[in-house]
């Protein structure tokens, strides 16, 4: 049927639409076809009906003259009982489908948005980068909704309505050949409708799609900055922007709508007027005594045109259904090529194979794997041969001439070679864009280096599974990033086993103790909206207590103090020190007060580490560092 | 309600016309089978009779011309209602996010603290959506589902008598069916509405937080989670439609029912009585008007179901609209400040009546008119709410606070925030030209002031070393433009509007400490008359002030000189040690 369909139908794309129902029929092999059944059988029992109304309109006809009921009961109760019967198999095949259609969408949504979000989760850094937080959100929410409206509705009504009316069709084959013909010729007529009209629809509800997310994308951004316009009187013209926005998604949406709204009128008239067609050949055919064709062979007579009459009203009804739908098949194909997009896109490579254990180190050095926590780590190194060695953690990490780039051609980091031994603190200081975060993403491979080495304990990172490398490295960044819970369960994060006694030494160690205390609940408040009811400074001790808890032997802090004023810094610094004591640390700083004490400090400049050397040493140098540590240069 | 009433406005005549064209079309579309019935019964006795008779022919005819005519005028009015109904909903729709955008504009400080962004997107977005679309099945099919039940039954007990009876038993039924899937559908979805918004909010805070999934290797913990939470969905949602699915079964049940039925008593009735008082063409029409019944049932429930969805979301707008801007201009505002001396005089404020304690204890202090002033203290000891009452950001609980010499409260708001300058501390600058965001301080600045403006912010430089210069184009959020830049671009914003009071909110804290001294040195040159307030996180940067006040816990702990401070407070002492032993302090 949708061959015929000119225009909005074409852009339909089956391919997806294959992809979608083999899903389906991956997930659910069995109750799929189970429910395609069901539903065939019961539009085909649907379709049924129009028979035996001709077959007691032809009682009706026969016994009309002599107002015998007495003897048309009996033919008329037989025929309403195999009537009822076909009724009772109907309904109970379309209360199971109902049934089965709610299970299988809800299962099917559930399933897809799982495999969504773990999919996401192996997704390497770069993809976020690359793509904005509210396109991947409205994957979850937009996408997944208009296939919703596709699985549960527009699919299932289209193939009822699909079955119906090959079956209407047969059956009117079996009458009468000439009313079929004219009841196809109007249900062509309403397909084309159907398709031009559609096809508008569904460009005014995609470009409204647009319109509500420019809208959206305007309000976020003037809304974040309501303060500013306040402060500088500039409500009057934020209102004139705002107007313009919301005048082209008006025009949008009331093109989309009011294509919509005429579909229908349009379908169910002409089916009014096809009645009407109907009715009059009828009686032209009727008049004029034409020879009937059918597959029965039946004479024509009023008992096979009231049939045909009821039947014209069922096609117009399918039609029109299907119709209906044409705009959450359009939508429902872009909601799943973008979710697919998601699903398809290349996840986070992980080939290595040096794995964390738990460790016990004898006397002489030897190391055995253990199963309970002891405190002590070791990398489980599996040989070609079989063997296995264990290394013991200790937090040396070496970078030599490392090269990267995020964008090919435009290199970041040129030649950089770092050794940090263990329980060294190693200090980044450079502009904006030097290159300082970018070191750190590499070590924890966020990112792939381009050439050159870093190893860990030794061992090439590339052969350290990309999970246990990450455990073995505590990261504490500027923007914290807290998770609804409570705050103990937001510590918990660091080491999901710790106990309530080692969240809260940790929180002292990070100085977070003292304010989580004074909150309303103290650790059992909740957290919403990324702690929104904390400052900034107090979610960064609470960033800073859970790398604690997890207890990392390398710690990457990325200006895990800045939002610290220097009064509670000095305060946290005890513990920030403690937290630092026998763990290597990579330090990224803006305050240079914070990196002061550091023993190796780090100087970049355009991806190159320009000066190296501890404090003392750099200031005698009198370069870029003593420029900036006595406020001559901008550090940005 | 009312309030969201109010917004319908200019769209009243779309949507009489509306009402009126179904209505129209209603008594067309219930008349249609009546005619139709007399069609048949003519084709009818033109069988019967078996000859061509032209008379009888002329009356099929006449019957289907008028029925042709019929469907055009219900055509007609469908297109018509179709077209209007789009329009009163897409404007009604507009009408409202207007209104809450205009209100959001006129929210004080401590209106939009009550919402979160984020809520008043989305009730700017989904919830209007949801509001517009309950407003187009209202207008449309709320009314014509009422209008098509009565009329159908009306036509079809005047048509069948006896027969219609079957309407008596199935009407009831139906009705009752649906209100029990009402009954416990409905609080299944509101459930799943709620877990839903939760279940992305907690999406959304995983795809922000990807960094620290990724380093703490929690993605199968987040996997885990996220499982849970969609099974949880799972589990509700599909309780809920398989509820709602049963309505088809039932729908089914009674057109069936009704079809049985008139068969049988009609063809009774019909044979009895050899087609006296009903027909064939009325055993037809009678099924037509079952038909339609149900259906207007069904669309009756749909609506429903779509109206107490959208409740909830008429709520949340309402919320919004109805909520009172708690800063208004006063009845004879004052349009003129006549210095940049400000008086706080016994002013205490809290954030809310609800909370415990005061953000700012009572304060009493005079600052002269051009004076330097610089504030220190750590966090949330009170420093933004203290100059936050300056521009009127927020009204004082008690006491007042001056400027000019005379009440804020007495000012336009307009003129007091022109006078009064600030620089918040969470800057925002918006996505459109550098030139377009330094115009916010003055729409009709020269460009030569626009330049002096940034060479005093110490902007001009790094503006110009971009390539198109005051022209180059600010992202979203302004990521294109480093911290320390965007803290500039915002200083010289505020300068441009030639200020009697500048305040900077720690608005030089990604600038390095010799040009943040050379900004301070040029204020003192491009605007010697202005009072200035600066808060800072650097003694560096307050230390030549004429007056330093040191905050602590909502009060102003000391106030004096730097070298006073040094002597007598020891907070004060104590940043300073810290500060100069880190090494950033000035020469």
């Amino acid at each position: 049927m949708s061959k015929k369909m000119p225009e909005g139908a074409r852009k339909i794309d089956f391919a997806m639409l294959g992809r979608i129902l083999r899903t389906l029929k991956g997930y659910y092999p069995r109750l799929l076809p189970l429910t395609a059944f069901c539903i065939c059988f019961s539009a085909i029992a649907a379709a049924l009906p129009a028979v035996f109304v001709q077959r007691v309109t032809a009682i009706i006809e026969e016994r009309f003259m002599t107002g015998d009921w007495a003897g048309a009961r009996p033919v008329i109760i037989t025929n309403l009982a195999i009537l009822v019967g076909m009724y009772v198999l109907s309904l109970t095949s379309s209360a199971l489908y109902g049934q089965l259609m709610a299970f299988m969408t809800q299962g099917f949504l559930k399933k897809l948005r799982v495999e969504m979000f773990e999919k996401m989760q192996n997704l390497p850094v770069s993809y976020f980068d690359r793509n904005k937080h509210g396109d991947v959100m409205s994957y979850y929410t937009n996408d997944i909704d208009t296939i919703r409206m596709l699985v549960s509705q527009a699919i299932p009504t289209t193939l009822q309505a699909g079955v119906i009316v090959i079956s209407v069709t047969c059956i009117m084959l079996y009458y009468s050949i000439w009313l079929m013909l004219v009841i196809m010729a109007g249900v062509l007529i309403m397909l084309m409708v159907s398709g031009t009209i559609g096809g508008g629809s569904s460009k005014y509800f995609i470009r409204q799609q647009k319109a509500v997310a420019e809208t959206e994308g305007f309000a976020q951004e003037m809304m974040n900055g309501q303060r500013v316009i306040k402060v500088f009187n500039h409500e009057r013209v934020a209102e004139q922007e705002f107007d313009r926005v919301n005048n082209r998604l008006f025009n949008d949406s009331f093109k989309a709508h009011a294509y919509a709204n005429l579909l229908g009128p349009i379908i169910m008239n002409i089916g009014n007027l096809l009645y009407v067609v109907v009715a009059t050949v009828g009686g032209v055919l009727l008049i004029t005594g034409v020879k009937n064709f059918s597959l029965s062979g039946m004479a024509f007579g009023i008992s096979v045109l009231i049939p045909f009459l009821n039947m014209t009203k069922q096609f117009t009804g399918n039609v029109n259904q299907v119709s209906q739908q044409l705009n959450s098949v359009v939508m429902g194909i872009a909601g799943a090529k973008r979710i697919f997009e998601l699903i398809d896109a290349e996840p986070e490579a992980d080939d290595g194979y040096v794995t964390l254990v738990n460790a016990e180190i004898d006397g002489s050095g030897n190391i055995t794997e253990s199963e309970r926590r002891t405190g002590k780590w070791a990398w489980r190194h599996p040989h070609h041969d079989g063997t296995v060695t264990y290394t013991e953690l200790k937090g040396d990490v070496r970078l030599t001439d490392v090269d990267f780039s995020y964008v090919e051609g435009k290199q970041v980091l040129y030649d950089v070679s770092v050794f940090a031994e263990p329980g060294q603190k190693v200090a980044f200081v450079g502009a904006t864009g030097a290159g300082k975060t970018t070191i750190t993403n590499l070590i924890n491979r966020f990112y792939d280096i381009e050439d050159g080495k870093i190893r860990y304990d030794g061992i090439n990172i590339n052969k350290i599974k990309k999970s246990d490398l990450r455990r073995s490295l505590g990261l504490v960044l500027q923007e914290t990033n807290l998770f609804t819970g409570t705050v103990m369960e937001n510590i918990r994060y660091g080491r999901l086993e710790a106990s309530d006694e080692e969240c809260v030494e940790a929180a002292k160690l990070a100085g977070a103790h003292d304010f989580i205390t004074r909150l309303p609940k103290g650790y059992e408040t909740e957290l919403s909206n990324n702690g929104s009811n904390l400052s900034q400074g107090q979610r960064q001790l609470l960033a800073i207590a859970r790398a604690a808890v997890a207890d990392p032997p390398v710690m990457i802090l990325d200006e895990a103090t800045s939002s610290i004023d220097t009064r509670t810094e000095a305060i946290v610094q005890a513990g920030m020190d403690k937290l630092m004591e026998n763990r290597t640390v990579f330090v990224i700083a803006h305050r240079l007060s914070t990196v002061r004490n550091s023993d190796v400090i780090m100087v970049l400049d355009h991806g190159r580490i320009i000066e190296r050397g501890d404090h003392k040493k750099l200031i005698e140098e009198k370069g870029t560092y003593y420029k900036l540590y006595t406020g001559a240069f901008e550090l940005e | 309600m009312i309030s969201l009433a109010k917004c319908i406005r200019e769209n009243k005549w779309p949507t009489i016309i509306t009402l009126l064209t179904i209505l129209l079309e209603a008594i067309i579309e219930t008349r249609i089978p009546t005619i139709t019935a007399d069609l048949v019964n003519k084709v009818k006795s033109i069988e019967l009779t078996g000859t061509a008779q032209a008379g009888g022919m002329k009356e099929v005819l006449i019957a289907g011309l008028t029925l042709f005519v019929m469907a055009a005028i219900s055509l007609a009015c469908g297109g018509v209602a179709g077209y209007t109904s789009a329009r009163a909903a897409a404007g009604f729709a507009k009408n409202v996010r207007h209104d809450i955008y205009y209100k959001i504009q006129d929210f004080s400080f401590s209106n939009i603290d009550k919402f979160s962004v984020s809520s008043l997107v989305t009730r700017l977005t989904t919830d209007i959506t949801n509001v517009q679309m309950t407003y187009m099945m209202l207008i449309r099919m709320a009314i014509r589902a009422p209008l098509m039940i009565v009329f159908s039954a009306v036509m079809a007990h005047r048509m069948g008598g006896r027969l219609a009876a079957s309407f008596l038993i199935i009407i009831p039924v139906l009705g009752c069916g649906l209100i029990v899937i009402g009954i416990f559908a409905l609080p299944a979805f509101r459930r799943v509405f709620k877990k839903y918004d939760r279940l992305n909010q907690s999406v959304e805070e995983n795809v922000r937080a990807m960094r620290v999934v990724k380093s703490f290797a929690r993605e199968d913990y987040e996997k885990k989670k996220f499982g849970a939470a969609s099974e949880d969905i799972r589990k509700d949602f599909t309780f809920a439609e398989r509820v709602v699915a049963l309505n088809m079964p039932i729908m089914q049940l009674c057109v069936n029912f009704n079809l049985v039925f008139i068969l049988y008593v009609g063809s009774k009735i019909i044979i009895s009585n050899r087609g006296a008082t009903i027909d064939v063409g009325q055993l037809s029409a009678m099924m037509t008007y079952g038909f339609q019944i149900l259906m207007s049932l069904m669309m009756l429930s749909i609506v429903f179901v779509f109206f107490t969805i959208s409740i909830e979301s008429a709520k949340r707008i309402n919320e919004v609209l109805k909520e009172k801007p708690n800063l208004t201009n006063p009845e004879n505002p004052v349009y003129e400040v006549a210095d940049g001396s400000i008086d706080f005089e016994d002013a205490v404020f809290k954030y809310s009546d609800k909370a415990q304690r005061n953000a700012l204890e009572k304060t009493n202090l005079h600052i002269p008119s051009g004076a330097t002033v610089g504030v220190i203290g750590g966090t949330g000891v009170g420093k933004s709410t203290f100059v936050q009452l300056i521009p009127r950001l927020y009204d004082v609980t008690e006491g007042c606070v001056k400027v000019g010499g005379r009440n804020v409260k007495e000012y336009d708001l307009v003129t007091l925030r022109d006078s009064v300058a600030m620089v918040l501390q969470k800057n925002v600058i918006f996505s459109g030209s550098i030139r377009e965001n330094l115009r916010w301080g003055d729409p009709n600045a020269s460009d030569e002031e626009t330049e002096n403006a940034c060479r005093a912010a110490q902007a001009h430089d790094f503006i110009m070393s971009f390539l198109d210069g005051y022209d180059t184009h600010i992202e979203q959020g302004g990521t294109n433009v480093s911290g320390g830049q965007k803290q500039r671009l915002c200083i010289a914003r505020a300068l441009l509007k030639k200020p009697k009071v500048l305040i900077f909110d720690d608005s030089t804290s990604a600038v390095d400490t010799r040009t943040d001294a050379l900004i301070r040195k040029e204020l003192k040159e491009y605007m010697p008359q202005t009072t200035k307030i600066i808060i800072a996180q650097r003694i560096a940067s307050v230390q030549d002030a004429d007056m330093i006040l040191v905050m602590d816990d909502g009060r102003i702990e000391a106030a004096g000189t730097h070298d006073q401070l040094l002597e007598s407070c020891s907070i004060y002492r104590e940043v300073y040690e810290q500060q100069s032993k880190g090494g950033e302090q000035d020469e």
